[in-house]
């Protein structure tokens, strides 16, 4: 059933924003610390832990490909309600800010790739 | 005859959303075949014609929503809103290697905090640079060039003015915008390429926005992997910005 493989993402989000928050609590600070990246590793542990015990079925797995595939149009779409004038007309200052945020974050990827590899 | 369309497109606003980001695809693609010979992503072209978009809807509007003010469009704010990209990014997970994923462990950890720290030291030194001296100015501004979630949460948290908040989230917009458009042109160059560099971009970029549209339009494969550090950054980010920057930044300006 399609549905079960929805409701199972469904709930893995659900779970991962509550933690996330909750976390966030515990540490003190107004945001959800990595909600969504609690959310994606309970969906991997789940949907190979089901492969064993539960085995989610090709139909079901297709609730869950279904929405990954919904992942590029979404992002457009939140690309369509940015506030670019915002970003645009708030003068040199903020946006060489952000510029220079980038530039530096840019330029150290290779080097820590570098660090962390040698691992295969 | 117009008005009886528009009026149904309002009000199933996001069955509306749907067709507009499939017709945007289709023209992107079309482009990308076309002009570019597919060497620039159709979903790169889409996503920079949606900012395009948005910055029209504003200037319509006068709105903070980009094209998601205009009426008929306002599905693509609940398509593109936080609830369904993170809906999304959860579901990109399925299917990730767990492996690639424990590899980068601890390099992964490192990069959200390098991350964090290296946008605030330079959002920071511009704001020295454009005359501020006041720490609480200073940090803010730094906070928002992580990104424009952790500027205004570290603004209000030091009681840092209106208009800086402002300007913290202009910076931490910028930042996500640049990164949509610019992660596939520079995608080669920095070796973005497998999990274990995208994990490492995730973490040092941060903005979840950003990441994940640079991602889908360098290589959807390598999205889960990016998302993943990427939504530690804001809280990391949340929890160092008011606290040890903040004292940093007070502890190095003189007087």
């Amino acid at each position: 059933m399609v549905i079960y493989g929805v409701a199972l993402l469904a709930l893995c989000y659900l779970s991962g924003v509550f933690l996330g928050e909750a976390l966030g609590r515990l540490l003190g600070v107004d945001a959800n610390v990595g909600g969504v990246g609690i959310a994606m590793l309970l969906l991997i542990v789940l949907s190979n832990l089901t492969s064993v015990q539960l085995k989610l079925g090709d139909i079901s797995a297709t609730g869950i490909s279904f929405w990954s595939a919904m992942y590029i149009p979404i992002v457009i779409a939140m690309a369509a309600k940015q506030n670019v004038l915002a970003a645009v007309s708030s003068g040199p200052m903020a946006i060489l800010a952000g510029v220079a945020a980038v530039v530096a974050s840019f330029l150290l990827i290779p080097l820590l790739s570098k660090l962390g590899g040698d691992r295969s | 005859m117009i008005e009886l369309m528009l009026e149904i497109a309002q009000k199933n606003a996001l069955i509306t959303a749907f067709v507009f980001a499939g017709a945007l695809l289709a023209c992107s693609n079309w482009l990308s075949a076309r002009f570019t010979r597919g060497h620039i992503h159709g979903s790169a072209i889409a996503i920079a014609l949606g900012l395009g978009l948005a910055y029209l809807g504003g200037r319509i509007t006068g709105g903070s929503a980009g094209l998601a003010d205009i009426g008929v469009f306002a599905g693509v704010g609940v398509l593109g809103g936080a609830m369904f990209r993170d809906f999304a990014i959860v579901a990109t997970a399925y299917g990730a290697e767990p492996e690639a994923l424990k590899q980068a462990g601890w390099v992964g950890a490192l990069s959200v905090v390098i991350g964090v720290v290296l946008s605030f030291v330079m959002g920071a030194l511009v704001a020295v640079a454009f005359g501020y001296s006041d720490p609480v100015a200073i940090t803010t501004i730094g906070a928002g060039a992580a990104t424009y979630i952790v500027g205004p949460v570290t603004g209000t948290a030091l009681g840092a003015s209106s208009e800086v908040i402002a300007l913290s989230v202009a910076a931490g917009l910028t930042k996500s915008i640049l990164v949509m458009i610019g992660t596939p042109l520079v995608a080669k160059r920095i070796g973005l390429n497998n999990p274990h560099s995208a994990l490492i971009y995730g973490g040092l970029m941060g903005t979840t926005s950003g990441v994940a549209a640079g991602l889908a339009a360098t290589d959807p494969r390598l999205v889960p992997y990016g998302a993943m550090t990427a939504t530690f950054y804001t809280g990391v980010g949340c929890l160092l910005g008011p606290s040890i920057l903040y004292f940093a930044v007070r502890a190095i300006l003189p007087g």
